[in-house]
């Protein structure tokens, strides 16, 4: 568990970052938190020849509120989000703090970043799971300079993006901010990666369900939304009836994976059960506020 | 100085209160909190090399051809070797030989050499400057292997695969089946998964370049006999060679026994005659170490009328995984001869499978073969409740030995001694541990959730323990030139605190405070006959053995002040940190005075008489002592996640005499936070090519702090055990033993399940056995 050998840089600005980054090539890596980063490499899973570390980098941690939508820098810790209390920034994005306590243990939570996690893209990652529930985009700056790209467009399978090699994640733009929200998820321990996870978002009209997203985690190689259901879900009663039988609907559109947590079966159960507490909290939660 | 502080101790003219136990805070944490505790990879030598052992990526293959020129061109290796350059085909035998079964033929080489048989067994090591470059090294080493048929299945196992199959037992087990009014069976299994210390393994051995002599620091466990074997292989001189045990991350029975890398550490340092270091990482313990546990019983009991036992049969597959290692097949043995347990058994008989699979090594792991038969017995107990119509608690007062039946000899022989359950009483310590539960109205918080429809249960087991194995301990107490009383013991120090149990042994004998006495464990120059620490018999047996040393030491002490103060020695005693005359407390002498008088040229020596304050001691036992407890748990199950919680957790546990009653609880804590990690959480599994699937934290879940309960304790001192004069028995174990059973136990009925059929209670089994219930009463509704 000693990672291979490799050099290491240290950049000061996202300009610096991507001359290091073109200039070292493809097998060079960006390190920001670590801690998704050091394990593989000490497993050798990952080995880079170069890391370009963008922790001196300023300017890019923070949670900033325009219109319609929230943005978020690359270099924001998780646990910068999850203790973010401001109700002007977060009004209709209340599920971001909310789910940033499902990731992992404190000490990673001060480390890793939210830059980090889209950029890792691993399938149950929060980040990830709620980008694709608030329609987020990426933002990148490379060589060609920066582009935005959609969340539909950004994960392209397991552990993989859009993003190039020279470029840099720099923030993230959450949109469609919705009253009602929730992440929910379950792993045999506290901490853990979830084994399943579910978000929902929407808004309630004369006590029906509008504008609803729902989206499956663990499922497959990349987060899914589970169009189905939102279609049944959309101008339904908010009523157990409605997310019940919309939950059954998620469940079975997927086709999850056997792995040692248990089978697809196991899975689509747990898909079901979490998206029927996620209905539950959100509206609790919504009509705390 | 320490004059001063002895003064000090007793300026007010009291002798110290009995240190025995009173919860004298440990010895050891002052230097293990302020970071200065020495551990296997804190030694450090000069021009030190590092060692990285290349492990098989396949879990049964012949090898073809080992590959080394890569490994050797990587700049900082020094050396690379394989089997090849072994000087023969050596092999790591039984530290523990029972039931006279040979098993030579089973032992693991110290490198395969044309076979592999596990992934993760040594097939050639690298040498180098640094452990990167080791491990740069190592992964060039290319091993070219043509895979064979793989066995997973101990149950499936051909003949060729079985290293033991033996049964023990006694009385009329047919005819008490033919006979019973009810039999019940049933089939278990039990998941593999080992001890997991925070700390991994870790050697440094330091080479002597002038006699090529060995210090070797890190072998916490069984130093002396490790030291033997080592020789053995060597062909060296046991006295050659030095080991020192050092502080260690944890033990459980995995760490310090004699593995492939206690061979090949010190053989490369002789080969390179330099110093060498070998820290084990994560990734390698979990696939290096002995595993454990893996079983699965076909288990009967016959029953008469009044739900009393007649007969009990047991059937077990034993999965040892590739080799035999240096426990031999004591896990096994002591799962069959364990089994009958705290009750009346008229008749028993229990086989045992020992199958060879192509999966790490087993070993013994805390409550090794009594986690396993204590889970299965008492999920047994639980059935035939549940189908003869009886209440599981009333089922087991029925069938526990009383008090009056005590001492109990089995007709059973386990680790070479005969089975004599000593005294105790083994319904009271039930009664004490359910009165205490309701007092804390567990029933009513089971009731009132069930009552929300909430998936809550309650669940008790039963479990008898052994402690104390023989044959004996060494030890060696001295006084030194300072006053301080210096035991060296066989020992090691595992993080359980025998450092701090010896001393206050120790001090009570000379009638001073801990502070005055210095424990050094584990050091097989100091203590050449230390038998080591395990098996949870330190404190007694190394215990009783520093008590007698100190004895002697004692009276030499007051040997020597008789002559100086002219007084008979019935006539003095030891208090306040001197030797003093009975009554006439200013007529003393101090330990050093003693001491000085003790020293050669003294004239208070006599011709031919030997210099010093020190006795070596040897206890010996012939019987081990058997400590016994109850476990009481409540679980909630998630029934849609399939998630446990522990809610609740109580054990009671019969120690005989707790010299330091906060160290057993920490015992006791410990333990259940394993038994909770092996009940609910932790296993190793395997595809269907051998390939190990829980390699690293991410996929061997061990128990954190969230889902580790509070643990409710009842120590008890009811029953002092009679087989050694401390009355002490070993409490290092049964903070595990009774936890599979007692989390099945609440488990099923949380479920309404009669029993389970399995452990870990993973999510996924537990969701499976909620759709089978559902499946049921929906097939029911439709009849
Ligand atoms: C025990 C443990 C438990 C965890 N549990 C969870 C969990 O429950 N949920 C969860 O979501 N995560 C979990 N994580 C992962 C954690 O959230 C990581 O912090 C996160 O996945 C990656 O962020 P990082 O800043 O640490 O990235 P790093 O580890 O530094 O990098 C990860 C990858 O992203 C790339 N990268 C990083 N920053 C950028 C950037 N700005 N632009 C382009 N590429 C970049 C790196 O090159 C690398 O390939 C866990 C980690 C551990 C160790």
């Amino acid at each position: 568990m000693k990672p291979a050998s490799f050099e290491y840089h240290r950049a000061h600005d996202v300009a610096e970052v991507v001359e290091l980054l073109v200039e070292l090539g493809d097998d060079a890596k960006i390190i920001a938190g670590g801690q998704s980063l050091a394990p593989m490499m000490n497993f050798r899973l990952a080995r880079p020849s170069a890391l370009v570390d963008v922790n001196p980098v300023s300017g890019l941690d923070y949670i900033r509120r325009e219109g319609d939508l929230l943005r978020i820098g690359a270099m924001t810790r998780h646990r910068d989000v999850e203790i973010s209390r401001d109700p002007e920034v977060h009004d209709g994005f209340a599920v971001l703090p909310r789910a940033a306590r499902w990731i992992g243990h404190y000490p990673i939570r001060c480390r890793g970043t939210v830059g980090g996690s889209m950029a890792h893209s691993d399938p149950t990652a929060e980040w990830c799971l709620l980008a694709l529930l608030h329609d987020a985009s990426v933002v990148v700056q490379g060589p060609r300079g920066q582009r935005t790209v959609p969340v539909a467009e950004w994960f392209t399978g397991f552990l993989t993006t859009s993003g190039e090699y020279d470029e840099m994640v720099v923030e993230t733009q959450f949109a469609r901010p919705r009253a009602y929200g929730a992440l929910t998820e379950y792993a045999r321990r506290r901490g853990d990666f979830a084994i399943s996870a579910v978000g929902v978002a929407f808004d309630k009209v004369d006590n029906r369900l509008t504008d609803v997203s729902v989206v499956l985690g663990g499922v497959a190689g990349v987060p899914v939304r589970a169009t189905e259901a939102e279609a049944m879900l959309e101008g339904s009663p908010a009523t157990p009836e409605t997310w019940v039988a919309a939950s059954r609907n998620a469940a079975a559109s997927v086709n999850p994976p056997s792995d040692l947590n248990g089978d697809g079966d196991y899975r689509r159960q747990l898909v079901e059960t979490l998206m029927q507490r996620a209905f539950v909290e959100a509206l609790a939660e919504g009509a705390r506020r | 100085m320490a004059d001063e502080r002895t003064e000090r101790h007793f300026a007010d003219g009291q002798a110290p209160p009995d240190q025995i136990g009173s919860r004298v805070l440990r010895k050891e944490d002052h230097r293990l909190l302020t970071g200065k505790g020495r551990f296997g990879s804190d030694v450090d030598r000069s021009r030190m090399l590092h060692v990285r052992v290349v492990r098989s990526s396949v879990a049964a293959g012949t090898i073809t051809a080992i590959r080394t020129e890569e490994a050797r061109a990587v700049a900082g290796v020094v050396d690379v070797v394989t089997a090849a350059d072994l000087p023969g085909d050596l092999r790591i035998p039984v530290r523990l030989l029972v039931q006279g079964v040979d098993l030579s033929e089973h032992l693991q080489p110290v490198l395969a050499r044309d076979t592999v048989r596990y992934v993760g067994e040594p097939v050639a090591v690298v040498v180098a400057e640094d452990a990167y470059a080791a491990e740069d090294g190592a992964e060039l080493v290319d091993v070219e292997v043509e895979p064979d048929d793989v066995f997973l299945d101990a149950r499936t196992a051909p003949a060729d695969r079985i290293a033991a199959d033996f049964t023990l037992g006694y009385g009329d087990v047919d005819a008490a089946f033919d006979a019973a009014a009810h039999v019940v069976e049933c089939r278990f299994d039990i998941g593999r998964h080992t001890a997991v210390p925070l700390e991994p393994r870790a050697l440094v051995v330091d080479y002597l370049p002038g006699s090529g002599d060995l210090e070797i620091f890190g072998a916490t466990k069984v130093p002396v006999f490790n030291r033997q074997v080592l020789a053995g292989l060597l062909e060296v001189d046991p006295e050659s060679i030095r080991m020192h045990a050092v502080d260690a991350g944890g033990g459980f029975g995995v760490r310090g026994e004699f593995y492939p890398e206690d061979f090949l550490v010190p053989w490369l340092a002789r080969r390179l005659r330099c110093s060498l270091s070998w820290v084990e990482d994560r990734a390698e313990h979990l696939v290096a170490v002995n595993h454990s546990r893996e079983q699965s019983h076909q288990i009967g009991v016959a029953l008469d009328d009044n739900g009393f036992i007649l007969a009990l049969r047991d059937d077990i597959w034993h999965d040892n995984g590739a080799y035999v290692r240096t426990h031999g097949i004591i896990v096994p043995e002591l799962t069959v001869a364990m089994l009958p347990g705290p009750y009346r058994v008229p008749a028993y008989s229990g086989r045992v499978h020992v199958a060879l699979t192509n999966k790490t090594p087993c070993g013994t792991y805390r409550a090794p073969g009594r986690f396993e038969g204590t889970t299965v017995r008492e999920q047994l107990f639980d059935q035939v409740a549940a189908e003869i119509g009886v209440d599981r608690v009333e089922l087991r007062r029925r069938n526990l030995l009383r008090r009056d039946e005590l001492p109990h000899r089995r007709e059973i022989n386990t680790l070479g001694t005969d089975m004599v359950l000593d005294s105790g009483d083994y319904p009271g310590l039930l009664e004490r541990a359910l009165a205490r539960a309701r007092e804390l109205q567990w029933p009513e918080l089971v009731e009132a959730a069930r009552a929300e429809g909430r998936r809550v249960g309650l669940g008790v087991s039963m479990f008898l323990e052994k402690s104390g194995l023989g044959p004996s301990d060494t030890a060696d107490v001295e006084v030194t030139g300072s006053g301080r009383i210096r035991v060296h013991s066989g020992g090691t120090s595992l993080g359980q605190g025998i450092e701090t149990v010896l001393a206050q042994v120790v001090a009570d004998e000379f009638r001073v405070d801990t502070d005055l006495v210095d424990v050094i464990n584990g050091d097989t120059l100091l203590q050449p006959y230390g038998t080591g620490s395990w098996a949870s018999r330190s404190t007694v047996v190394a215990g009783n053995a520093v008590s007698g040393a100190g004895k002697q030491v004692v009276a030499r002490m007051l040997e020597i002040a008789s002559r100086v103060l002219e007084v008979s020695p019935d006539d003095l005693e030891v208090g306040r940190g001197q030797v003093q005359v009975r009554g006439v407390l200013d007529r003393a002498l101090s330990f050093r005075d003693v001491w000085r008088d003790t020293q050669p040229g003294s004239a208070w020596l006599r011709p031919e008489e030997s210099a010093g304050l020190s006795a070596r001691f040897r206890f010996n036992i012939e019987h081990m002592t058997y400590p016994y407890g109850a476990h009481i748990c409540v679980v909630e199950v998630d029934p849609d996640t399939g998630g446990v919680q522990v809610l609740k957790y109580l054990v009671a546990y019969e120690v005989g005499r707790a010299v330091n009653p906060t160290l057993v609880e920490g015992q006791l804590r410990g333990g259940v936070a394993q038994g909770v990690g092996g009940a609910l959480l932790e296993q190793f599994s395997y595809d269907e090519s051998g390939q190990p699937q829980a390699t690293t934290f991410m996929d061997y879940l061990m128990p954190t702090a969230s889902e580790v309960p509070d643990v409710e304790l009842i120590v008890c001192e009811d029953a002092p055990a009679d087989t050694n004069a401390l009355g002490v028995r070993g409490a290092g174990e049964g903070g595990l033993t009774g936890a599979g059973a007692a989390v099945a136990s609440a488990v099923s009925a949380a479920l309404d399940q009669p029993s389970m059929s399995a452990l870990p209670l993973t999510p996924s089994r537990l969701l499976q056995c909620l759709r089978d219930e559902a499946g049921t009463h929906a097939r029911a509704a439709n009849a």
